[in-house]
């Protein structure tokens, strides 16, 4: 990966990512405003931050209680043994490619990885765990947690916030 | 029988802005760039220590002065950012809302007839609060030109007989002016040489764009005898509600306004200096995250406006831009009225804010982004209607 240069830039580049991470809809016209860029130095940068792979995507936050609200999400804290060769890398890679798996984490602590599966029902949650998950060589237990309710996601929260009245005026 | 109003209290004119607040009241679905506050709430673990201090049923008075650990913590944050160090326990004073501690220092140290300098366009309670005081207030005109920096000249010409104080206010509300290092150190040779007292009120101080670190003019050597420094949680931690302000400045002067302070208010709001004790000890990443904000807003705005044909400096401090609608060939009160009127859309004009402001409006740029870019639209329809005309 490239560096990225004077301390001034990377000020700017945190300012873009922010922005971006925050609404990647936002017109690039608006973006260059709030830079005090030219649009087609934002349109290179984030070119730039693409190519690089720093941004690897652009997602949306959905409302679980409004959209397929029977969709089940699971955390599944795994035990695994290390490989004498490329430790839990290869075996995490492994794990992440299946579909069914949104997230997954090399944790510190009492497991080794933390993968967040998402699946249709209770059914093929029990039937990725049991029958992909632990039949992996190295997976030496699984201990799998269902998601209730979310309360905040991403950064962006899921119920409105009532904010104060302001005044309307005010010196 | 009517009951008579003090002679210097009726003198007092009404605020400029009373008359347009009444109307912005009165109309719905208005975009306010009038708001002289953060759009922000307070940030949660701010809020979370009030609570938790209510929890604890921390409810009674505190000391006259303020609650010790505040005020170590406040004597901790200003000698991070000015370089002087006040004594925590008799030379900082906790007041409600710096507005408090400016009435307060003036009231301290002026007798009826003493004439106090300030520079203008300024925050409207100067003028009054010093009439307040039997004072004699003396605005100093500032000039869109000097980027509405006091000069020393100016202040130099301006002191006569009777001047006894100085009263600063950089980062400014409205103009958005700053003061470098030389800058300050200027208008402090002039202090010092004249032998004026210095009130300095540095609300904005947190808020300083593009790298700029604030530079006080208490940072000049010779300057902490002479000078009563106020400053507060509100702007920079989005805490105007919670009312916490505070003066530093040598013993015996903090001994007199806690004279004043202790029979007229006792002391500030309990739960609001806990409050105070969580912004100034851990608030840091908070105060960072806001000013980011603020900073990219008002390259938004500025930028806007310079394209609507409304020439505006980007100000080096505080979140508001003060763009001059002269070419528009209204005045600052017609433009807010009749923006008001066709677009909805309130700023709060110039003239509101003394001498010099007029040909100017204040636009807040604390102010949400979608709210700024609507309003943007609105004014520049507003503007290409009458710069067409």
């Amino acid at each position: 990966m490239r560096r990225i240069g004077t301390t001034y830039s990377c000020v700017l580049m945190q300012n873009l990512i922010a922005l971006l991470q925050h609404n990647p809809l936002m017109p690039r016209a608006d973006l260059a405003r709030l830079l005090a860029l030219p649009e087609a130095e934002v349109n290179a940068k984030i070119a730039e931050l693409e190519n690089d792979g720093v941004i690897l995507g652009y997602q949306t936050v959905i409302n679980r209680e409004k959209w397929n609200p029977d969709t089940v999400t699971a955390v599944i804290e795994v035990k695994i043994t290390p490989e004498r060769e490329g430790g839990f890398d290869r075996i995490a890679s492994r794990i992440s490619k299946f579909d069914e798996v949104q997230s997954c984490y090399l944790m510190s602590g009492g497991y080794d990885l933390l993968v967040l599966v998402e699946a249709e029902n209770l059914r093929q949650v029990a039937a990725f765990v049991s029958e992909k998950l632990s039949t992996i060589e190295s997976v030496v237990s699984t201990a799998t947690r269902f998601r209730l309710k979310t309360y905040k996601e991403n950064g962006a929260f899921h119920h409105i916030e009532t904010t104060a009245e302001r005044l309307s005026v005010s010196p | 029988m009517s009951i008579p109003i003090a002679d210097h209290i009726r003198d007092i004119p009404k605020s400029g802005i009373r008359d347009f607040f009444e109307i912005v009241q009165s109309m719905q679905d208005v975009i306010s760039l009038g708001i002289g506050e953060p759009d922000f709430v307070t940030p949660w673990h701010i809020r979370e220590a009030a609570i938790y201090s209510l929890e604890k049923g921390r409810t009674g008075y505190t000391s006259n002065l303020g609650l010790p650990r505040l005020r170590r913590s406040i004597s901790d944050y200003v000698a991070g950012v000015t370089g002087v160090r006040y004594e925590p326990l008799t030379e900082v004073l906790v007041s409600v809302g710096v507005s408090e501690a400016i009435d307060t220092a003036l009231r301290a140290i002026l007798n009826p007839g003493d004439e106090v300098l300030y520079h203008e366009p300024c925050y409207v309670s100067y003028s009054p609060s010093i009439a307040l005081a039997h004072g004699v207030a003396t605005g100093i005109r500032t000039h869109a030109v000097d980027g509405f920096k006091l000069l020393p000249g100016a202040l130099d010409a301006a002191v006569g007989p009777k001047t006894k104080a100085l009263l600063l206010n950089f980062p400014t509300n409205p103009t958005g002016a700053t003061l470098t290092r030389e800058e300050a150190e200027a208008l402090a040779e002039v202090c010092l040489r004249r032998n004026l007292v210095l009130l300095t009120d540095e609300i904005y101080s947190e808020l300083t764009y593009d790298d700029r670190t604030h530079f006080s003019p208490l940072s000049v050597p010779g300057m902490k005898e002479r000078t009563i420094f106020l400053n507060g949680m509100s702007k920079a931690y989005a805490m105007t509600g919670f009312r916490i302000g505070y003066a530093c400045g040598p013993a015996p002067l903090i001994e007199a306004m806690m004279k004043i302070h202790q029979y007229s208010i006792l002391c500030a709001t309990t739960t609001s200096q806990d409050a105070a004790i969580e912004a100034l000890e851990r608030g840091d990443t908070s105060v960072r995250r806001m000013k980011r904000e603020y900073e990219l807003r008002r390259n938004f705005i500025t930028s806007a406006l310079n394209d609507m044909g409304l020439s505006c400096r980007i100000p080096q401090g505080a979140f508001y831009a003060f763009p001059d609608i002269r070419s528009t060939g209204l005045t600052s009160t017609e433009f807010s009225h009749r923006l008001l009127r066709e677009e909805s859309v309130a700023v709060v004009p110039g003239c509101a804010f003394g001498e010099g402001g007029e040909g100017f409006v204040r636009c807040s740029f604390a102010t949400g982004l979608d709210q700024i870019k609507t309003a943007m639209a609105r004014m520049t329809a507003f503007c290409s209607r009458l710069h067409s005309a």
